[in-house]
């Protein structure tokens, strides 16, 4: 069964930027493996079920194409509404740290 | 991690204890109308944040639909370099934590791209005339750009030091098709020439394709060059670096050539090659540390839910193989026959950005040579001094035909064709207003002609005693001497014609 450690969490943590106090963490690391070992019962119906294709859409739909064609866009107004901050009509975004 | 500055190794000498391989990914925005997965216009520039709609910006709740020109746009660029199309494939998010995409995922392909195992052919010219090289394409996939961020504060537009970003999503979503090689292991002197033949013959691909506008100054066209050096004789593969946005041709180039003889440097020393992405300094043709591959790069790839997977039909793929046009190496073999260009006169033509320009001027009527001549020394030399493309000249094919016709037809001649090219290039009309407005034609005034011809003659009395006692060669400073005096506008072969008949 796979273990969700706690320094995974905080890494995780650290990239999504979300802040985790160490009681978080603790609380955290196990709940998310109970997760986990939850999901991995999927994993079963996979075995003697013989040659099962792992499927990545639910329906067996193919080939769903878009005419190249022009469709409206959002004002600049419209697109920046819901961003908690902007600036000369870009998004607004903390600094990036650790990068290039 | 702290890297040692160590010395770099001259390239020549580097090359006497170390090989090559490189690996070259090259990323190509296609010239779709619109955005790979939503409807927005896929258009260089524009002003912050007019592109966008709730798919591109990755709001809750809307959904991407695969634009069908991209996935045929793919399909021929694989095709034309030789690959095999993929009977499924489908699309995967990349996911990181980065806003340059708003989604926090980009869509791409991973494990199925839609073209794989292909190859193409290059040239690069070696001593002993041109040399022809294989590159293998291990792959092409379909994916979306990201957006543009603004660092802000600090030292300008640098990320180090910067209060916070701003981000321009009108870029996020445009087509891109990434094609990436295999190990390029050529002659290590060859190395940079063969890199640089490569993204240049992708660039005229893509063009002759009609998918993209294939910039690399608008950055339509980006080249990332990985690099590794081996010991001579050995098989394994060092550890590369990848220098990423290489924007130019020359630039191509240049990154191979420093990062072997950093690499060298490196190894000379006994240190170890860190395998990191590195930055290209155009100004200085160097290269430095961006970020090391560390463990944060675990992309998390897994299928998008959210699209369907793409089944180009067998006779899909056969039709768009119908519609490839002669590819340019193709295209270029046959005209160098059908113009009896010698290898090194096809190249320099080539090189010079002239092909098409050649092949439109013959079309309206000159000879390969002359058309040739004309764009090669006159015509390059001008955009030369202006620092433009030949093509961006504002001259067309037609009028260099038109030019040339008058040559041959006498009108005038190369001299004065000089002034009726700096005429039709200062905007001053066509080629026959040109030599009309600026008084240009050759003076087929006899009278004239023949006047001048005995100044010249009486004026130079020892030259045409020469002449006389049968040194005919001896008539060049007569010829001189009139077209001077008739201020270049006079048909130097019958000005040679009238100054034998007057004197033999």
């Amino acid at each position: 069964m796979p273990e969700i450690t706690r320094d995974e969490v905080a890494r995780l943590a650290g990239l999504a930027r979300i802040q985790l106090g160490d009681a978080e963490l603790d609380r955290l690391a196990p709940e998310l493996t109970k997760i986990l070992d939850a999901v991995a019962t999927v994993s079963q119906a996979l075995e003697g079920a013989g040659e099962v294709q792992p499927m990545s859409h639910p329906t067996p739909l193919r080939n769903v194409f878009r005419a190249d064609e022009l469709r409206p866009t959002l004002s600049p107004e419209q697109a920046l509404a819901g961003a908690p901050a902007s600036e000369g009509q870009r998004f607004l975004v903390p600094r990036i740290l650790g990068e290039e | 991690m702290t890297t040692v500055e160590v010395g770099l190794v001259p390239f020549e000498e580097a090359l006497t204890r170390y090989e090559p391989v490189m690996g070259l990914e090259v990323h190509v925005e296609l010239s779709t109308a619109t955005k790979m997965f939503c409807g927005c216009p896929a258009l260089f520039g524009g002003e912050p944040n007019t592109h966008v709609c709730p798919v591109c910006l990755g709001l809750p709740g809307s959904l991407p639909v695969v634009n069908g020109a991209a996935v045929e746009s793919a399909i021929r660029i694989g095709l034309a370099l030789n690959c095999r199309i993929a009977e499924v494939c489908r699309f995967a998010r990349k996911n990181y934590f980065y806003p340059d995409m708003p989604k926090n995922y980009q869509i791409s392909q991973y494990d199925e791209p839609i073209a794989f195992d292909g190859w193409t052919e290059v040239e690069v010219e070696g001593p002993d005339g041109p040399e022809r090289y294989r590159v293998e394409i291990e792959r092409a996939h379909m994916e979306e750009d990201t957006g543009k961020s603004l660092h802000v504060g600090g030292s300008t537009g640098r990320i180090h030091g910067a209060e916070y970003s701003l981000l321009d999503y009108n870029r996020a979503g445009i087509p891109l098709i990434e094609i990436v090689t295999r190990p390029i292991a050529v002659p290590g002197d060859r190395a940079p020439a063969v890199a640089r033949a490569y993204v240049q013959q992708l660039r005229d691909l893509v063009l002759a394709l009609g998918v993209s506008d294939a910039r690399m100054d608008q950055g339509s066209l980006r080249a990332d060059v990985n690099l590794s050096l081996r010991p001579v004789g050995t098989a394994a593969l060092g550890t590369r670096s990848e220098t990423k946005n290489v924007n130019s041709f020359r630039s191509v180039e240049r990154a191979v050539r420093f990062e072997v003889s950093r690499h060298a440097g490196i190894l000379d020393a006994g240190g170890r090659v860190v395998q990191e992405t590195r930055h290209f300094h155009e100004d200085t043709g160097t290269t430095s540390p961006g970020r090391e591959k560390s463990d944060a790069e675990d992309y998390r790839y897994f299928p998008d839910p959210d699209l369907a997977p793409v089944a180009p039909s067998r006779e899909w793929v056969d039709a768009l193989r119908a519609t490839l046009p002669e590819l340019p190496a193709e295209r270029r073999r046959r005209l160098q026959a059908e113009w009896g260009f010698s290898d090194l006169e096809m190249r320099d033509t080539a090189g010079a950005g002239a092909v098409d320009l050649v092949a439109a001027t013959v079309a309206a009527g000159s000879s390969a040579q002359t058309a040739r001549k004309w764009w090669l020394s006159e015509l390059a030399r001008r955009a030369n001094e202006q620092a433009v493309e030949l093509s961006a000249l504002k001259i067309t094919p037609e009028d260099v035909a038109r030019i040339q016709a008058l040559v041959d037809a006498g009108a005038i001649n190369d001299k004065l064709a000089r002034q009726v090219f700096d005429g039709v290039l200062a905007g001053e009309g066509s080629p026959d207003e040109v030599v009309a407005a600026r008084g240009l034609a050759v003076v087929s005034d006899e009278g004239a002609l023949t006047e001048a011809v005995d100044r010249a003659i009486e004026a130079n009395p020892d030259v045409a005693a020469k002449i006389r006692d049968g040194k005919v060669a001896a008539a060049g400073a007569l010829i001189g001497a009139v077209m001077k005096e008739m201020r270049g506008q006079a048909d130097a072969a019958r000005v040679r014609e009238l100054i034998l008949a007057r004197l033999t």
